[in-house]
């Protein structure tokens, strides 16, 4: 008897909410959030304008960090849809100062007022002090800059390694991705930079890195149809990372140059179960 | 390729020609098609075993061609014509049902009791196709069917006890039978301490406990239609694998059906029934008993199963023809997690079956002729569509790793032919079969994932891209009787193609701690599987009776390598002494050296052994209740003992005592 008067009602109320979902024509076009998903890590204020910094996880830690940017106009509320900037991080230490591996920033793709670049911190001190960041920015032909002290924090893996080849070359080599590993054949992307000198770290091209992921929980097991990671169009070395399963790897790596010749790390055998040369995954 | 599409026309002609022959035959009585079908078929009964209690796995053990795999005191595998479970077609009733264990340490014979069977058939090769497609051959496990007799209530209780081990068993059953309707239920706890080897030697991790109960019933909707619903539970905990590196802490299963059945003796359709059926397996691997181990870890399984089937017996002159309409979807997800021994890092995890979905839908079709009252000849196919995906995305993903181009669908055809002759005289009966069939690889050996095997210490990787399994057969089974004298023997030969192992994958590095490498199914491109049982018996007097039985078998590859698990030379040689109130049985069965053994696939040489039994039973009548008492010893000479198909080479039982007493009252 019920179910006569229920279905009904089930059925008007199926419709209702199918016409009303259709039409969503406000009258003001929708604001696109620009950032979304995305949280701030910093804001860097001057008179005129806000910087602002954000990234998935909204803080820097070691490694790299894929950063967007955007400015914001203080007096109007609203940011720069076109302006140039680049960035110099810079680590104080007790007796030197150095900077570290970046890229340029430019304009995210599919957005209007958010850039995009990445940094690579390859150290920090225990309490995440010592690095600062300087923003140098141009907009409608103004240059302007900002600096402020920044905190990165010591990433729990190491995710980025700096050694010295055997052509007496330091390099710091950092791993980009995979960010959300899982238990597939993953793409590896990996940044390779040597050190110019304390400010400078050029993208280092055309070299071979070898790979060899192992759990030393699971007796150093492998895994199969890894491949190297050889130099992409990017900027970056990519191959193929295979993960057979969840937990804590090590991905053992070897630095080749343009002739193969090993510059740094070793290959993986029963006597020596690490490279010198590693990147340290968990999920 | 050829060979089988000839076979196949050939098969296809010579049911044509009889069919043909059909029609001019004078009409005769053949109620022989199940008899035809089965090469074993016994009843479970108080009187016929030696043991009340015996598990189903000491039951089907008994039948010739039968061998059971153990890897411990509880949950045998059971093999046929030296074929294992991936190679048989192993049924309830008629229903599909899966293990849930990648370690096939829970063959679906665990999750039913003896008290829940009234018979086992075994088809040998492809006269074991009626539920589903095999090469070494079918097992079904048949409960008990309804019965309207209105005989009313009557209920047992069995309480078994054997020393060995410590091992209580106890039973409870009960029925009502109405002229309309009836039920039955039964339950049985079993529990088993760890058992000694022969010599007291004790074998750690070999107990075990379980309990399960049974519920059926039926009505009678009118004189030809009955409906009857179908409950089995089963529950083992604290179930030890002692020839593996893991236990079982659960292993649950509830096993569901509700069938139609019609039933005419007046017309052309003798019997039609109908069948849906629901099951659903739990199994937890645990080692938390075991206290050095590489790793921690945790192997949870399910195994879910739906599927029905609708069957007919026909009649029609002299053909007794019978359509079987199946299919099934099964769901099978295992996953392991390892917990490292440093607490700082995460636990590990992975897939070992990414949630397979298996399909299938095929058709049997047998029909048995009689070309005179002594002569039969019947023929049978199977026709099935079966289809696997993985339905779980990041499962599909880690099998990419092996298999760059997998796609998370596979279907395959598959098909099942099979003839059969038969002659019976006063003083000899033959039979001469042909066969060829199919089956596709099972979801370990498509889609396990590092699954590790204790017996030869190599992790196996599934291989989705494998062929179907293919395998022809030929048997021939004689009987000879003069006077009190029977000798017969039987014999098959299989011819197998794309036959299904794993082989070595230098490339791979192993998974288990421990592991020697990996191991990836692929197909071997032949192998030949023989083998040869010679029965004889003999019958000294009304009460005295005496039998025996040698065996041969044979495995080879066409690497030039023994196959695994082929049975050595075997014997048994029993005593009988049968009274109606009373019987004994003096028993002698060995094997002799597995000098065949399969080093190659990790197999190595088990020594020959003999062990004697005794087992003696007596029947008393109370009133209007009846008493069985079945007792004796198993092991008489305490024998310190493996026999090939015995996991990692555990040893058996030492000497028992048993003692079984079963009251039935009216």
């Amino acid at each position: 008897m019920k179910l006569k008067y229920i279905l009904p009602i089930l059925f008007i109320a199926l419709f209702s909410t199918a016409c009303s979902s259709d039409d969503d024509n406000n009258d003001q076009p929708p604001v696109i959030n620009e950032v979304e998903g995305l949280t701030k890590i910093q804001d860097f204020t001057n008179n005129n304008h806000t910087i602002e910094l954000w990234s998935e996880t909204g803080h820097f830690k070691t490694g790299y960090n894929d950063i967007s940017v955007r400015i914001k106009d203080n007096t109007s509320n609203s940011f720069f849809e076109n302006f140039t900037i680049n960035w110099m991080p810079v680590m104080e230490m007790p007796s030197m100062e150095h900077s570290c591996p970046k890229s340029t920033i430019e304009k995210a793709p599919g957005k209007n007022t958010v850039y995009q670049g990445y940094i690579i911190y390859q150290m920090t001190n225990l309490d995440g002090s010592g690095w600062s960041l300087t923003l140098n920015y141009t907009i409608d032909n103004v240059d302007y800059t900002v600096t402020d002290t920044i905190t990165v924090t010591q990433n729990y893996n190491q995710n980025v390694t700096t050694f010295k080849g055997s052509d007496d070359v330091k390099y710091v080599l950092a791993l980009i991705e995979p960010q959300s590993p899982k238990i597939a054949t993953n793409i590896m992307k990996v940044g390779l930079y040597k050190m110019e000198n304390m400010m400078s770290f050029p993208i280092v091209e055309d070299y071979t890195i070898t790979l060899d992921p192992r759990m030393p929980d699971m007796g150093n097991h492998s895994s199969p149809n890894n491949t190297d990671l050889t130099y992409r169009s990017d900027g970056m070395y990519q191959g193929n990372l295979s993960l057979t399963m969840t937990g804590y790897w090590v991905l053992n790596l070897q630095l080749l140059d343009e002739t193969n010749t090993v510059l740094k790390g070793e290959a993986v055998t029963l006597e020596n179960p690490q490279s010198s040369v590693y990147l340290e995954l968990e999920f | 390729m050829i060979k089988y599409i000839l076979f196949g026309f050939g098969f296809l002609f010579t049911a044509l020609t009889f069919a043909q022959e059909l029609e001019a035959t004078v009409d005769k009585d053949t109620t022989q098609l199940e008899e035809v079908i089965l090469i074993g078929e016994r009843k479970l009964s108080n009187y016929r075993q030696e043991k009340t209690l015996s598990s189903i796995d000491d039951y089907l053990e008994k039948s010739n061609k039968v061998t059971m795999i153990k890897r411990g005191n509880y949950a045998w595998e059971p093999s046929l014509n030296n074929m294992d479970s991936q190679r048989l077609s192993v049924t309830i009733d008629g229903m599909q049902i899966f293990g849930a264990c990648t370690d096939k340490m829970d063959p679906i014979t665990s999750y039913v009791d003896v008290s829940n069977l009234e018979k086992v058939s075994i088809g040998s090769g492809q006269e074991g196709t009626e539920n589903g497609h095999c090469v070494g051959g079918g097992i079904d496990l048949k409960r008990p069917k309804s019965k309207f007799n209105g005989s009313g209530f009557k209920s047992g209780i069995d309480l078994g006890y054997e020393t060995n081990g410590n091992y209580k068993t106890a039973g409870l059953n009960a029925e009502y039978v109405g002229n309309k309707f009836y039920i039955n239920g039964d339950g049985i706890f079993r529990k088993s301490d760890n058992y000694d080897a022969g010599g007291n030697e004790e074998v750690l991790y070999s107990q075990f406990q379980k309990y399960n109960i049974s519920l059926k019933g039926g009505y009678k909707l009118t004189e030809k239609h009955t409906l009857d619903a179908d409950v089995i539970y089963d529950k083992a905990t604290d179930v030890g694998y002692p020839a593996l590196p893991m236990d079982v802490s659960l292993a649950e299963a509830l096993i569901t059906s509700l069938t139609h059945t019609y039933k005419n003796d007046s017309t052309r359709i003798k019997s039609w029934e109908s069948k849906l059926y629901f099951n659903t397996i739990t199994h937890i691997m645990d080692d938390s008993k075991r206290p050095d181990v590489p790793i921690r870890m945790d192997m949870p399984g399910w195994s879910d199963t739906y599927g029905f089937y609708t069957k007919a017996t026909l009649t029609e002159s002299k053909h007794n023809l019978l359509i079987n309409l199946n299919g099934f979807y099964n769901r099978s997800l295992a996953e392991m997690t390892m917990y490292p021994n440093n607490p700082n890092q995460p636990a590990m995890f992975m897939y070992t079956w990414p949630d397979i979905r298996t399909l299938y839908t095929g058709v049997y079709i047998k029909d048995a002729f009689a070309l005179t009252d002594e002569k039969t000849i019947s023929a049978s196919a199977r026709l099935g569509y079966h289809n696997n995906i993985i339905a779980e995305e990041s499962g599909l993903e880690s099998l990419q790793i092996f298999y760059p181009d997998l796609t998370d669908s596979k279907s395959r055809m598959l098909m099942s032919l099979s003839a059969e002759y038969k002659v019976k005289k006063d003083n000899y009966d033959a039979t001469f079969g042909l066969g060829y069939g199919e089956r596709a690889p099972s979801v370990s050996e498509g889609y396990g994932f590092f699954l590790f095997n204790s017996f030869d210490n190599y992790d196996y990787i599934g291989n989705p891209t494998m062929k179907n399994e293919k395998s022809l057969e030929a048997n021939i089974a004689a009987n000879y009787y003069i006077n009190n004298f029977k000798i017969g023997f039987e014999t098959s030969y299989f011819y197998l193609t794309d036959y299904i192992i794993g082989e070595l994958d230098e490339s791979i590095s192993p998974m288990t701690i421990g592991a020697d490498g990996v191991k990836v199914y692929s197909s071997l491109r032949h192998a030949n599987i023989f083998d040869f049982y010679v029965n004889s018996s003999y019958k000294i007097s009304d009460a005295f009776s005496v039998n025996g039985t040698v065996g041969y078998n044979y495995g080879k590859g066409s690497n030039k390598e023994n196959l695994p698990f082929i049975k050595p030379f075997s014997y048994l040689a029993e005593v009988n002494y049968t009274r109606d109130l009373f019987n004994a049985a003096l028993q002698i069965n060995g094997n002799g050296n597995q000098s065949n053994y399969s080093s190659f696939y990790g197999e190595n040489e088990t020594a020959s052994y003999a062990v004697l039994n005794l087992n003696l039973g007596n029947v008393f009548y109370i009133k209007n209740n009846k008493m069985v008492f079945k007792y004796g010893i198993e092991n008489i000479l305490d024998t310190n003992y493996s026999t090939y198909a015995d996991w990692n080479n555990i040893p058996r039982q030492g000497r028992n005592f048993y003692m079984n007493v079963s009251y039935i009252l009216f």
